[in-house]
């Protein structure tokens, strides 16, 4: 019997042909996606990764809410023309604690894996409440709503825990004081002492949507924007150094 | 049953299957793209020798080749920056104000300009550089600050009300409403008369009253007939321009609660030539102003450097 006369009796035997698809993609998943688990280079080890406050996380399930990532991704790719526009390529571990991840290639609008520190908080604010203003030229829609639209988070803590449990390396202070360090990351006249002390010194503490005695939607949205691609240093010349020289990548 | 059957009207061999008369005809895949099918795997296995593929215990395969996409960045930016070397070596050197406008090294920076411009000033001050309310119009040739190469240079450097930066633009206009230095009424006298002078409404008894106001509170900085000083950064309040709106309602907004723009300094953000290449960029835009002071100083060296390289 020749080599496809054997492979019809494959095709015609359903049984057959189960067991043969299942074995092949068995192999195809081992191959490609176990050994993530267990490789020391999937994730960089870098310094300066946190979890999101729960503000930064808050607005980040706004950002998903909206389906922003529709038309953003937040992967910068090693290509020349993608680095000298967005910055440093991204790195897997600077989404490490993102559930789910905003990773893509599909760009509508621009990548936004660094936004954070890019621009103004008031800019930041009339963009979102009307894009058009700012940049003539582009289609995405407007979002004012989100400045007219307290922030209401049904349980923050539960929301940290539930991260805690995939993953995200919350501590227990952090979850209790979850719903306060929410209200105070935008609030000038809280004290944040605590805050900082479980997020670090480099956490934007201030109002972001121009209104501070109103806690927000924009607040929440625009603390997320400001820390994205900000927490680590990537462009320190040894982590440089060391990632362009790094082989089988 | 018959193993082989062909069908006949297109004398095609069947695969047996019949439904309701209905027959399944067994028409194989073109031996072309049998064969390329094949091809592709044969170059796979290649492939793998000589590129990262294979995960193992600790990491992938390194690959005969030894490529890596973030290694080829690497050299792809290399190349990209000693093609530029040249250029953003004499960029480096050459001082601001001493660039000479018609030449090729102008030419260059403007090209370079124009394309930091795209990546890091389009967001507030537009793709055509036209701005928009509280973000200036860098095509006319109203500046707040100047608009010579070395001014320009100097904004794009420390940029505006740059808090930790002792050379960035400050200005502070009072908030006369805010706190409290002109009444209500006052303030709209003082609109008034604002609006007098550039014609967006006529004169009456308010605007004399507002003319009043404004030469004791104003004129110190706008000047006395509102044609604004680029010292303090005091806007041109008798020209069509108006960064912040020229409704009454806009323009008491700004006198009861003043506007504080800012710019970054992008001296902090980027490297000394890109900043240079955006000042040309901008001052070529069509407001650009020549170097008036100290002019005879500044033309001396260039015509030394041009006949040392001719020599």
């Amino acid at each position: 019997m020749s080599m496809t006369e054997k492979h019809k009796k494959l095709e015609k035997n359903v049984t057959l042909l189960g067991v043969a698809a299942f074995a092949t993609v068995t192999i195809g998943g081992l191959v490609e996606i176990a050994p993530l688990f267990w490789i020391d280079n999937t994730i960089e080890k870098v310094e300066g990764m946190r979890p999101y406050t729960p503000l930064e996380q808050a607005g980040r399930d706004i950002y998903v809410r909206e389906g922003c990532y529709v038309c953003h991704s937040q992967m910068i790719r090693p290509f020349r023309d993608e680095v000298e526009r967005y910055g440093h390529y991204s790195l897997a571990a600077e989404s490490m604690y993102d559930h789910p991840f905003q990773w893509g290639s599909k760009r509508t609008g621009p990548d936004l894996a660094r936004v954070g520190g890019r621009y103004s908080d008031e800019w930041h604010v009339q963009h979102l409440k009307n894009p058009q203003s700012v940049v003539p030229e582009s289609v995405m829609p407007q979002y004012g709503f989100l400045a007219e639209t307290p922030l209401h988070v049904k349980d923050m803590e539960a929301n940290l825990t539930a991260l805690s449990r995939v993953g995200v390396p919350y501590t227990d202070a952090q979850i209790e004081n979850a719903d306060a360090d929410m209200k105070a990351q935008a609030n000038p006249d809280a004290d944040t002492a605590g805050l900082a002390e479980r997020y670090g010194d480099r956490v934007n503490l201030r109002d972001f949507d121009g209104k501070p005695a109103k806690l927000t939607e924009m607040d929440a949205l625009i603390a997320y924007l400001q820390v994205l691609g900000t927490m680590v240093d990537v462009n320190a010349a040894a982590a440089e150094e060391e990632l362009a020289t790094e082989k089988g990548r | 049953m018959a193993d082989k059957r062909l069908d006949e009207a297109t004398n095609t061999e069947t695969v047996g299957h019949e439904w309701d008369g209905i027959e399944e005809l067994n028409t194989p895949l073109p031996r072309w793209w049998l064969w390329t099918f094949y091809a592709t795997i044969v170059f796979s296995i290649g492939y793998v020798v000589a590129y990262p593929a294979i995960p193992m215990v600790s990491k992938g395969t390194e690959g005969m080749l030894g490529w890596t996409s973030r290694g080829d960045l690497a050299k792809d930016i290399k190349a990209t920056s000693d093609k530029r070397s040249e250029l953003v070596a004499a960029l480096a050197q050459t001082p601001i104000e001493r660039l000479d406008p018609d030449s090729d090294l102008m030419r260059a920076a403007v090209a370079g300009g124009r394309a930091a411009f795209k990546v890091n000033c389009v967001q507030c001050h537009g793709a055509g550089a036209a701005g928009s309310k509280g973000y200036p119009n860098l095509n006319d040739d109203d500046w707040l600050w100047g608009g010579d190469l070395k001014a320009i240079h100097q904004t794009l450097e420390h940029g505006i009300r740059q808090p930790g930066d002792d050379q960035t633009r400050f200005s502070q206009m009072p908030a006369f409403g805010r706190d409290g230095i002109l009444s209500a009424a006052e303030i709209a006298d003082v609109v008034s008369h604002v609006r007098t002078l550039s014609d967006l409404e006529p004169k009456s008894a308010a605007s004399q009253r507002g003319a009043v106001t404004f030469e004791t509170q104003c004129s110190i900085c706008h000047g006395p007939s509102g044609e604004g000083m680029r010292e303090f950064g005091a806007p041109n309040l008798a020209d069509a321009i108006w960064l912040y709106g020229s409704s009454r309602d806009d323009v008491t907004a700004t006198v009861t609660n003043a506007r504080y723009g800012m710019m970054p300094a992008w001296g902090q953000r980027l490297d000394p030539v890109t900043v240079k290449m955006l000042a040309a960029y901008v001052h070529s835009l069509g407001g650009g102003e020549n170097f008036v002071e100290q002019a005879a100083e500044a033309n001396a060296e260039p015509a030394e450097q041009e006949t040392d390289a001719t020599n």
